[in-house]
């Protein structure tokens, strides 16, 4: 089956998709885009969180057919060409980042999370965080670069 | 497999007429785990995405209904203040991003005993709530209790799909508890949901994960109904009877006829059922005492 879908703002057609494909498996083997992680493939782990039409969700979860015509935003896309986006910025300066696999997911979740609420409390980014697993921080770092990154974003807003 | 992707709810069902094996997805949650662990490889996937309708909810005749395709996160944003015991149980289910694809319709579609949406659908009004199923052939509206037919097996015929599921806004207080092992992304050991209904002096449950099916306590609800009744608290919003409060918990756990598994033994579900039945009855009926009567119940009183 042939898939056209948009991502990080370029169109791909992508052939041969298997119908019962996950949108994870098509971004990372057929686009070339392997930021997204692929571990628990159930939702479990939120390693593979993207944006489907400015909504967060687990991309192992839709099914590649579903991304047709739709517009994804990856891990890839927060970027600019020069420098990181602000929370990639913050995760590296607080120490949030281990290992790393969890890490694309939790940037796409604490992106959302910042265009919706300025300045989050603890509980609010613990809830908005609770669908994205880390087995190596224990978190509070990852508070820690979530609360960075508000206070950068509120003062470039200043 | 064959990826069918109807653009209107009319191709939709023509597809599942001429494909009654045909797998729906709308979010994705249930069946991707299915597919990604090869647990199923059904013959066709019918995405249910691109029909907009279903992701409509309007007020029809005093009733709510809700399309099939609703995620659990607009139900918590744009439901919550009108069907309060449904938003609690979808704010319990998986994640922000599992809320966002999820929606009730593929929790009744999947009809698993541990499905979230189930308590609070049966708890609601005197009858539970309804589901709208169409197919080719027409229209059907089936309710809630009649829905769940054996474990992960409903009432739908092989044609048909679930257009929509119709509710009463609540007229009272309404809970949900659920018991797993931390806040989110959690299966439930098993759940409860209790509704009242001052107007009709009636009390809804619900419970999940605790037999077969999702199933009401009927017996439950008929003991406290008519001790509040005939104790005239509907009236005067006095504090509960204590005696009454642990017989409500007794009989709710009488009603469930739960197995050991993984996730728990069958006697601590039980024992669970009764707590969780007897804190949620405690909350509602402190929400109801704190609550200002509604003019026609002041009437009356």
């Amino acid at each position: 089956m042939r898939v056209k879908c948009t991502v990080n703002g370029e169109k791909h057609e992508i052939d041969d998709v298997w119908e019962g494909e996950s949108l994870l498996y098509a971004l990372r083997e057929r686009m070339g885009l392997p930021g997204s992680k692929n571990a628990c493939e159930q939702g479990e782990c939120g390693s593979c969180t993207v944006y489907l039409d400015q909504t967060p969700v687990c991309a192992c979860l839709v099914a590649a057919g579903q991304a047709q015509d739709r517009d994804i935003v990856t891990v890839e896309g927060l970027a600019g060409e020069e420098k990181l986006h602000p929370v990639q910025q913050a995760f590296l300066e607080a120490g949030a980042v281990q290992c790393g696999f969890c890490t694309p997911g939790l940037l796409v979740a604490t992106h959302d999370l910042l265009e919706r609420e300025e300045q989050p409390s603890d509980p609010e980014i613990r809830e908005a965080l609770a669908g994205n697993l880390c087995r190596c921080t224990g978190y509070e770092k990852i508070l820690d670069a979530v609360k960075l990154a508000a206070s950068r974003k509120a003062e470039a807003a200043t | 497999m064959e990826f069918l992707r109807p653009a209107t709810w009319a191709e939709a069902l023509a597809a599942k007429a001429e494909h009654p094996d045909a797998l729906p997805i709308a979010g994705g949650t249930d069946v991707m785990v299915e597919l990604n662990f090869d647990v199923k490889r059904p013959p066709f996937l019918l995405d249910l995405t691109r029909v907009t309708e279903l992701a409509d909810w309007a007020p029809d005749g005093g009733m709510l209904r809700v399309g099939a395709g609703v995620t659990y996160s607009r139900l918590i944003s744009e439901l919550g203040d009108q069907l309060p015991g449904l938003a609690m149980a979808s704010r319990t289910v998986g994640s922000p991003q599992i809320r966002n694809r999820g929606t009730v319709g593929g929790n009744l579609g999947s009809a698993s005993p541990a499905g979230d949406a189930h308590p609070p659908l049966l708890a609601d009004s005197e009858a539970g709530a309804v589901v709208e199923a169409h197919s080719v052939r027409g229209t059907r509206f089936i309710p809630i209790s009649e829905f769940y037919v054996g474990v992960k097996r409903s009432a739908l015929e092989p044609d048909e799909l679930i257009a929509a599921y119709w509710l009463r806004p609540a007229a009272g207080p309404q809970q949900f508890s659920k018991i797993g092992t931390r806040n989110a992304m959690v299966i439930s050991v098993t759940a409860f949901a209790i509704a009242l209904h001052p107007a009709s002096r009636r009390v809804g449950t619900g419970f999940g994960s605790a037999a077969p099916t999702p199933r009401r306590a009927t017996e439950a609800e008929q003991f406290l109904s008519d001790e509040l009744t005939a104790s005239g608290r509907w009236e005067s919003r006095a504090e509960l009877d204590p005696a009454a409060v642990a017989q409500f918990g007794e009989l709710v756990a009488a009603a469930a006829s739960p197995i050991d598994d993984v996730r728990g033994t069958a006697s601590y579900r039980r024992h669970a059922l009764s707590v969780m039945a007897k804190r949620t009855l405690v909350w509602s009926w402190s929400d109801f005492r704190n609550a200002r009567p509604a003019p026609n119940s002041r009437r009356t009183a």
